[in-house]
């Protein structure tokens, strides 16, 4: 079973990057740009055939490895 | 004094904390692979030094405080063991969950390799009793994720108990509340951004950070 997950900075959390890409996209001339964030995206295999295992499997890595739940929130999507 | 120094793929300040021990504490310290699950020998204390462990992959830290020397790590800090995490090894300290917070990267987006003017915040801790409080120390960083985030009431929490150690005096990086170092609640574990092993030999003409040392081999004796 494949999963993407899409990982970022909790709302509120500074954003350094995406602060540094908006003024870029201001410079070029995309005034109406705004609220920039920039996350990371991860896609994985979970072996078996039990959606409901997998997906609580997917969580797991989530919360010990993949975000960190102090400054990132998380979605998992099934593909 | 027994210490012991972990050693990560990545790590490149293991040996700069290693000379500080041994130079300050008149011992060796053993230098503990990442892969091992436990210590040969307990130590008195750990460092976990700084560099780009895992070469910083997925978060600063993130992959290190999962490897299996970390559960002995752990083992020791919850019995109350003296462990210090130095810039990546403080990282490392957050994510395993033995410090509150976490890093981000720098305010300005930049790596920062400079010295910095520290002020011991705290001197009632087992890292800072050979520092005066108010204390002004000169000590070098480097470091691109630095910039010490936690909620505000965490933050709170922290400066009402006494759990910030150390503070900029010109905050480089962004930091809430210019923290430089942070303990745990208990005061056995200290996270800091500054290198203070980067200032303990007199050869290179600062020892503003030997003090971090000495308070523990006081804290010993």
């Amino acid at each position: 079973m494949k999963f993407r997950i899409d990982v970022s900075l909790k709302p509120g959390v500074l954003d350094v990057q995406g602060k540094a890409v908006e003024g870029a996209l201001h410079g070029l001339g995309f005034s109406d740009a705004q609220n920039v964030r920039i996350g990371r995206f991860v896609t994985l295999e979970v072996a078996g055939d039990d959606p409901t295992h997998a997906e609580a499997q997917v969580k797991d890595m989530c919360e010990k490895l993949l975000a960190n739940p102090v400054i990132e929130s998380y979605q998992i999507t099934p593909l | 004094m027994k210490s012991a120094v972990i050693v990560f793929p990545g790590s490149n300040c293991d040996r700069d904390a290693a000379w500080a021990l041994e130079m300050i504490t008149g011992q060796k310290p053993d230098m503990v692979w990442y892969g091992d699950s436990d210590f040969k020998t307990k130590p008195d204390m750990i460092v976990v030094p700084g560099g780009f462990s895992y070469g910083d992959y997925l978060r600063s830290g993130a992959m290190a405080s999962n490897a299996p020397i970390m559960k002995a790590v752990k083992s020791l800090a919850e019995q109350g063991r003296p462990v210090i995490g130095i810039c990546n090894g403080f990282q490392i300290l957050t994510e395993c969950g033995l410090l509150p917070g976490a890093l981000l990267r720098n305010r300005d987006q930049l790596f920062i390799c400079d010295d910095t003017e520290l002020v011991v915040e705290n001197a009632n801790t087992p890292f800072t009793r050979g520092y005066d409080k108010g204390q002004r120390l000169t000590v070098p960083i480097a470091h691109h994720d630095g910039n010490y985030f936690a909620d505000a009431e965490t933050l709170d929490r922290l400066e009402g108990e006494g759990q910030v150690a150390f503070r900029y005096v010109n905050n480089p990086n962004g930091s809430a509340r210019d923290i430089a170092g942070v303990t745990n609640a208990k005061g056995n574990v200290l996270g800091l951004m500054p290198h203070p092993e980067r200032a303990s030999d007199p050869k290179l003409g600062n020892t503003d950070g030997a003090g971090v040392f000495k308070s523990l081999l006081m804290e010993m004796a």
